[in-house]
């Protein structure tokens, strides 16, 4: 029952914060509400019996990434009034593109929702397979991360490095290289 | 009262417990910084509020709360109070999952003993690691939105600076994982119960000399004090990212700051010194005073510290953290792991 | 329990939420942004789905997609750091000639 009322609260968070988030004129709270959402997300993977992801999470993403979009957004200044006029307008009232684009993505919640509950074997309990800790323990996560797909953990510490570089060199003013 | 309401009740108990205590120890550290402060300037420090001092945190708190609540006209609304909430907010939250005593029945009064801490998180290591990396947040956004270029040099540098020691600070703890196997603070110290040859206890600090000494430098680069606190140094950068706070707002920063410290020190105290396990008092389910007695001495150091060494300029600061400090972490890293892999402890 | 229905149906609003903030915002952070919310939505498929088979890959692929979010992230605002510098202008409208 509590499962049950702390699922919906969660969900309900990470709903309303990203929907809020494409809404906001300024790009400062449209990433607090995004981290608003991402702590909610969080709460589900706990939920999910997946801590480690779940602090994964907030550490990366909420901790790092949506820091170094604060950061951009500090330093870039950038008027808060930029964007197309119609940009400004409620997505059911903006001409042609818009509305049609607001449409279309909710048609494409309405088609994705009708799939999904169609499916079998969908709408059984979750968490009736599988022992929760053995699968929620680090230890599990790390052994299988580093047999089964350890080229994929290089390959992306590869890709990390490589991302840094890439963003170093990209936003290095011109005349310092 | 059946147990399992009882058990409710104790539970809610030390919550609040924890809580109390948290807010009377950062009280506790403006009245003992300015005293220890005065001590080594070989003066008295507070003299008057109360006897010898000792109330003076109160004259602090209500002059702050009767100051006038001022926000400067451009200041973005919500932000501007958003920023010292986040801060406490997360200051507070990550001492949720320290641990801070053994497992107790309180003298007979309950079947099955209850843990003595608010939670026992079985990744409790990363739980504090991310709710202090949040607290990044309160600082940037004090210093964006005030509106002023102290504030938002003062903020920029500060977060730029935690995140840096960020790296040292999480490397040291993966080198301390290693040694005990667990991200479980409780479990991580519960490994360093007994001792060596009889009378040398089992702490990491004594398997981790260096992770140690790197731990408390990244821990004290974390909390913007002592040499690192440039961004907020009076005499660069007028008060850094709080120059435009007054009255409550103002005063929950340096609450933070002080909780940031205590749960820097607690987690210290955990991994390396041990937590709760000393001699003698344990038998009496007293372990808790050991854990205070620890974790008091590691906040003398950081005051001790504060007022007797310069501070570092930011490029030196910076330099420190990534080319030395990080360094010297992942080495420390290598090494545990290759003691862990050789001698299979 | 929480049927692992309820968990898709949630990841797929978070999923059109984003695909929606793509091409209706004008505002490069934003569309940014949007990018993100998509693949949280795709992670808490991941470990929905995870959780219902009783494995751990699901969260081993979640790890995966979050360090990828994050080197993209880098990237993509390294580049828009240099096109604000050039344009002074966050509007993707802004950069439809191909001449620098």
């Amino acid at each position: 029952m509590s499962e049950t009322i702390l699922f919906y609260l969660l969900a309900g968070v990470a709903v309303v914060a990203s929907a809020l988030v494409i809404g906001q004129r300024n790009p400062m709270y449209s990433i607090m509400l995004l981290i608003a959402s991402f702590g909610a997300l969080s709460g589900l993977y706990i939920q999910l019996d997946a801590p480690f992801v779940a602090m994964a999470q907030v550490i990366v993403y909420a901790g790092a990434i949506m820091v170094l979009f604060l950061f951009v957004v500090m330093l870039l200044n950038a008027p808060q009034e930029d964007g197309a006029e119609w940009d400004r307008a409620h997505p059911l009232r903006r001409p042609g593109i818009g509305r049609f684009g607001a449409l279309l993505a909710g048609l494409l919640i309405v088609q994705l929702v009708w799939a999904l509950t169609r499916v079998n074997d969908v709408g059984g309990a979750i968490g009736a397979r599988g022992d929760a800790a053995a699968i929620s323990s680090v230890r599990a996560v790390g052994r299988v991360l580093f047999t089964d797909y350890v080229f994929a953990f290089e390959a992306t510490s590869i890709l990390i490095l490589v991302a840094m570089v890439g963003a170093v060199l990209l936003a290095a003013r011109e005349g310092s290289r | 009262m059946d147990q399992a309401t009882l058990r409710f009740a104790i539970q809610l108990a030390i919550i609040g417990f924890t809580f109390f205590m948290l807010i009377n120890a950062s009280a506790l550290l403006v009245l003992a910084e300015r005293k220890i402060m005065g001590f080594m300037q070989q003066r008295y420090g507070p003299y008057l509020v109360g006897p010898h001092g000792l109330l003076q945190p109160l004259a602090d708190i209500l002059k702050l709360l009767f100051k006038e609540e001022l926000r400067p006209k451009d200041a973005d609304r919500w932000l501007f109070t958003l920023a010292p909430i986040i801060s406490v907010t997360a200051a507070f939250a990550a001492f949720a999952a320290v641990p801070w005593g053994a497992e107790t029945t309180f003298f007979g009064l309950l079947d099955t003993p209850v843990k003595l801490g608010v939670a026992d998180v079985n990744v409790a290591v990363l739980v504090v690691f991310a709710i202090t990396s949040m607290g990044v947040y309160g600082i940037v956004l004090a210093g964006w939105s005030s509106n002023s270029k102290y504030s938002l040099l003062g903020g920029l540098r500060s977060s730029a600076q935690m995140i840096s020691y960020e790296l040292a600070y999480a490397t040291t703890l993966a080198s301390v994982i290693m040694l005990a196997g667990s991200l479980s603070l409780r479990e991580v110290v519960d490994a360093q119960s007994g001792y060596w040859l009889g009378f040398i206890p089992r702490w990491y600090l004594f398997l981790q000399p260096v992770g140690f000494i790197i731990y408390v430098i990244a821990g004290v680069a974390e909390t913007n004090r002592a040499p690192f606190d440039f961004p907020e140094a009076e005499q660069e950068l007028v008060a850094g990212y709080n120059t435009e706070y007054s009255s409550v707002r103002f005063a929950l920063f340096p609450q933070a700051e002080y909780i940031n410290m205590t749960t820097m020190s607690a987690v210290a105290t955990d991994l390396y010194l041990g937590g709760w396990h000393g001699p003698l008092l344990e038998r009496f389910g007293l372990g808790w005073v050991w854990f205070l007695i620890k974790v008091g001495i590691i906040l003398f150091t950081y005051i001790w510290v504060r007022w007797t060494v310069p501070r570092y300029r930011y490029d030196q600061l910076m330099q420190f953290g990534w080319k030395w400090l990080f360094p010297a972490a992942v080495i420390n890293l290598i090494v545990t792991a290759a003691f862990v892999l050789y001698f299979n402890v | 329990m929480i049927p692992l229905g309820h968990y898709l149906i949630v990841s797929a609003i978070l999923f059109a939420i984003g695909t929606a903030g793509v091409f209706l915002r004008r505002n490069l952070i934003t569309i940014l942004l949007s990018i993100e919310i998509m693949l949280n939505a795709v992670n808490l498929s991941f470990v929905a789905f995870g959780r219902a088979q009783g494995t751990v890959d699901g969260q081993i692929i979640t790890f995966f997609v979050m360090t990828v979010a994050a080197a993209e992230a880098a990237v993509g605002l390294a580049i828009v750091i240099g096109l604000f510098r050039h344009r002074e202008s966050l509007n993707p409208d802004a950069f439809t000639s191909l001449k620098w």
